[in-house]
């Protein structure tokens, strides 16, 4: 049984990150597709909280699988989704790094280097509508998200300032009834 | 921070490659991993680059485009990449280890901790804040990466229906990509040949 619901999990987060053009923001609307709308082995709630800590976080924003992995199948599940997102994709990096002088001036490179970027962009939206849909069901909370995008669309400042500023207004409306 | 091996990026001429231990490959990536609040990017540009001087700015910015296009995160990537060109194979492993080991520790220590105070109302206020702004973090970089990517109409074209089926339709990502990577590079092929 346990076996089985790794096996699954370890699929789903190789297939997913194998084709993560763009890394996290590829991933997230695909693996909430599968991890909450087709296997059913998360609920939302649990999915943007994972998302949540996973930004509050250090380090790679792609530690948000980790955490899946680990809410879904405890340890097990933590090492299974770690290892089926990360080592594929770091296998196909190491091949591509040590073949990147051939590489990096074949046509099709450049080509590729071109064409993916707005596909990344649409992606990225995507996740983020994914994750509001998800974890978002008050006014406050869009105005939050309408605060931070401002913030990082016309600032070049570190996101975790308005990120901060936008959990401390979050805590204080809370206090005062209002979310 | 750490020992100060803090080369200039200019200290090394292109070609001439800087001595890397293991240990300062582990180390440098886990720095990246540790300081990297808010998205890891800008440390990693710190450490590589302006700290300890294992590549110049142009390296960098060709071993990142590369770590862009393969799949999967593409600072994670770009650690192997690193990692590996200066330590081989176990230099790929300890790179990916220092990026990653203590960021899952301290996740997973938040997570548990959150899990203790999951009743309390400002412990969900705050998650449920941080969550709406994260979201926010998405659309501005969305707008951030588009304003110089999304440059001609096929480009718009691309990104609109990247985002249709994914964010609106909900289709699979596979499927989606299939359809749509080979079609996106067959127009910039097609548009380069006119």
């Amino acid at each position: 049984m346990k076996t089985d619901l790794l096996v699954s999990l370890g699929l789903t987060f190789f297939t997913t990150a194998i084709f993560s053009v763009g890394g996290i923001s590829a991933m997230i609307p695909e693996v909430h597709r599968q991890v909450v709308e087709v296997h059913g082995w998360l609920g939302n709630d649990s999915f943007a909280t994972a998302f949540a800590l996973s930004q509050i976080a250090p380090g790679p924003n792609i530690l948000m699988m980790s955490m899946l992995g680990w809410r879904i199948a405890g340890w097990a599940g933590l090492a299974v989704a770690t290892l089926a997102t990360v080592v594929p994709t770091s296998a196909l990096s190491l091949v591509a790094g040590r073949a990147e002088n051939r590489i990096s001036h074949t046509r099709w490179y450049s080509l590729t280097k071109r064409s993916f970027p707005p596909l990344v962009v649409g992606l990225i939206c995507a996740s983020a509508l994914v994750t509001a849909q998800a974890a978002i069901d008050q006014w406050l909370g869009y105005v939050l998200t309408a605060g931070v995008a401002l913030f990082v669309a016309l600032t070049r400042h570190n996101p975790l300032v308005p990120l901060t500023a936008a959990t401390v207004i979050g805590v204080i409306a809370g206090r005062l009834g209002y979310f | 921070m750490d020992a100060p091996v803090a080369p200039s990026s200019e200290s090394h001429l292109p070609g001439e490659r800087p001595h890397v231990s293991r240990l300062d490959i582990f180390s440098g990536f886990f720095l990246v991993g540790m300081f990297g609040f808010g998205g890891i990017a800008a440390a990693m540009h710190h450490v590589i680059v302006e700290r300890r001087g294992w590549l110049n700015d142009q390296e960098y910015a060709s071993v990142l485009g590369l770590g862009q296009v393969l799949p999967g995160a593409n600072l994670v990537n770009m650690a192997t990449i690193v990692g590996d060109r200066f330590c081989g194979f176990v230099g790929a492993v300890l790179a990916l280890a220092g990026l990653i080991f203590m960021p899952i520790v301290i996740l997973i220590i938040l997570a548990t901790t959150y899990d203790q105070f999951a009743t309390n109302p400002d412990v969900i206020a705050a998650t449920r804040a941080a969550a709406a702004g994260a979201v926010g973090l998405m659309f501005g970089t969305a707008y951030k990466i588009g304003k110089t990517v999304v440059n001609t109409r096929w480009a718009l074209f691309f990104a609109i229906l990247s985002f249709v089926s994914i964010g609106l339709l909900r289709l699979p990502l596979v499927g989606t990509l299939l359809v749509l990577g080979p079609i996106s590079v067959a127009v910039s092929f097609w548009r380069s040949e006119r």
